[in-house]
């Protein structure tokens, strides 16, 4: 592949709540943060409005391929209530989430 | 390959754990061992509000937190790291609802200034001077000091494990303590799901799971998980300074560099137990309180509701220090919703415990042995 589309590619974000990269997240993978949940704590990916919903998958991708794994044996993070943004005041109802520690 | 023998190891990659492991490789102990059951910053700490405070009602956490305010103020360039730490000296302000409580948060100022930590009482008006959407109904008067404030956990830890790493630190993630082994009263090895450690000293730094590494050596130490909830709303222009704190109302509520702002309250009745579940009923009583506290802030929107657990001890204070009957069994754990602040000196104080015998500061009345000897700490200020 010649070095244009790479650097191209590098400058997507893949973290649109968080403006985060995917030169970004290659970088984290390198440095050793092999998991999305890790990722999701050193640079916020997937901690925005949205909660993951596009980026989850996109870094999933990036660490099957760093990993040299099948994308299905990726960790999901877990998902947490609100699964929408609501408004405090307005609060009525939630779900539950996760499990024991 | 892991090392099978080590100076000292260390359980728990919690910001207590990873200060812990980096304050002995820093004062020269050479084979440190840091095992984690999962990745850094994955239990409590990567779960807390992250706020730093020195406003307390006792003398030694008033000197234990101004000490670790010290360590946090330099953070990034100590601990030689990039992304840095966020620490953000923006405040604490302290709010009274009741006479009783206003005569407590008085004494703790004398308390504070005597140790040159520097608190302002303040009078609802000028409270409100410094939150401009505090209520005055019913507030008595409040305390503020401008020199607390709040860090991000993640970068906290992983700047202290970073930095034992480059120290020789072996930190071993997705590894279990299943056991430890001793002889008469000495430590003589941790055996882990990967294999097994010779070292006759051992941090427990567990959080919430310290009572089961404390049994896997025969001790008896009466530290318990019990669930907090938190939540995170959508991020808004910075318009709130201060983490506002109400003990009245069991009640915190702080924005974060990043805009958004993270409130908790405590749950009455929550029973020990390791369940890190949110629950429908928080965000209720979340709600309730926030309109009565800070009104403007229930138009925000949630994103996200989480849960964690305090490291409980019977008195809500750390348990530091060695724990006899077992030579070589240190603790820094039982925390109960301040082991976040406290770790920087933590992780020294321990340090110098384990290589010299002595403390620069006084944390005897914190062993382990003071509730056989019922002599509990009683620290008047603090929330859940
Ligand atoms: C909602 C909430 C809000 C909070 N707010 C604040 C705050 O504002 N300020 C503050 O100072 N504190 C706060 N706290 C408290 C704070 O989170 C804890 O006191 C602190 O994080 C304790 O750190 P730790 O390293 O001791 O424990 P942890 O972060 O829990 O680390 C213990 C580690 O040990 C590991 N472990 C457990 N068992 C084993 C085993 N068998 N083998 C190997 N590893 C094991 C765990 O995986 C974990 O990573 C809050 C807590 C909660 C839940």
């Amino acid at each position: 592949m010649s070095e244009a589309p790479n650097r191209a590619d590098e400058n997507t974000i893949i973290c649109r709540c968080e403006d985060i990269t995917l030169a970004e997240i290659r970088r984290l993978i390198a440095q050793g943060y092999h998991s999305i949940d890790e990722i999701k704590r050193v640079s916020r990916a997937g901690m925005g409005q949205c909660q993951g919903r596009t980026c989850r998958q996109l870094i999933a991708r990036e660490l099957a391929n760093a990993l040299g794994v099948k994308i299905e044996d990726v960790e999901m993070p877990t998902f947490r209530p609100p699964s929408r943004p609501v408004m405090i005041s307005t609060i009525a109802k939630g779900e539950e989430g996760e499990g024991d520690e | 390959m892991s090392r099978n023998s080590a100076d000292v190891v260390v359980i728990g990659a919690g910001v207590v754990g990873a200060s812990v492991a980096f304050e002995l490789a820093r004062a020269g102990c050479k084979n440190v061992v840091l095992i984690e059951k999962a990745t850094p910053a994955a239990g409590s700490t990567g779960r807390c509000g992250a706020g730093v405070r020195q406003q307390f009602g006792t003398r030694h956490n008033c000197i234990l937190a101004r000490e670790a305010v010290r360590i946090f103020e330099k953070m990034d360039e100590y601990l030689d790291y990039r992304p840095g730490v966020e620490f953000r000296q923006s405040g604490y302000l302290m709010v009274a609802y009741s006479d009783h409580e206003w005569n407590q948060f008085k004494k703790n100022v004398e308390l504070e200034r005597s140790l040159d930590i520097d608190v302002k009482t303040l009078t609802p008006e000028e409270a409100r001077g410094i939150v401009p959407f505090l209520s005055l109904d019913r507030l008595v008067g409040a305390t503020f000091c401008q020199e607390d404030g709040h860090a991000n956990p993640f970068h906290t830890t992983f700047a202290y494990v970073q930095a034992a790493r480059r120290l020789g630190v072996e930190v071993q993630t997705h590894t279990s303590v299943i056991g430890i082994e001793t002889s008469s009263d000495r430590i003589q090895a941790v055996v882990t799901d990967k294999g097994r450690i010779s070292t006759n000293t051992v941090v427990n730094c567990a959080g919430a799971r310290s009572g089961e590494i404390a049994s896997m050596a025969g001790i008896d130490l009466p530290v318990y998980g019990e669930r907090h909830q938190i939540l995170i709303t959508e991020p808004v222009n910075a318009c709130m300074g201060p983490m506002v704190i109400s003990f009245h109302h069991d009640f915190y509520c702080q924005q974060t560099p990043h805009g958004s702002f993270i409130m908790g309250v405590g749950m009455p009745g929550e029973p020990k137990s390791f369940n890190i579940r949110s629950s429908v009923e928080f965000l209720d009583e979340m709600a309730r309180k926030l309109v009565t506290i800070l009104p403007p802030l229930a138009e925000l929107r949630v994103v996200r509701q989480w849960a964690g657990l305090y490291d409980r001890s019977p008195d809500a204070q750390p348990i530091l220090g060695e724990c006899p009957p077992v030579h070589g069994f240190y603790n820094a754990n039982g925390f109960s919703g301040h082991g976040f602040m406290l770790a920087p000196i933590v992780g020294v104080l321990l340090s110098e415990l384990i290589l010299t015998g002595k403390t620069s500061i006084p944390i005897s009345m914190l062993d382990a042995g003071r509730f056989a000897r019922g002599e509990l700490v009683l620290e008047p200020t603090v929330v859940g």
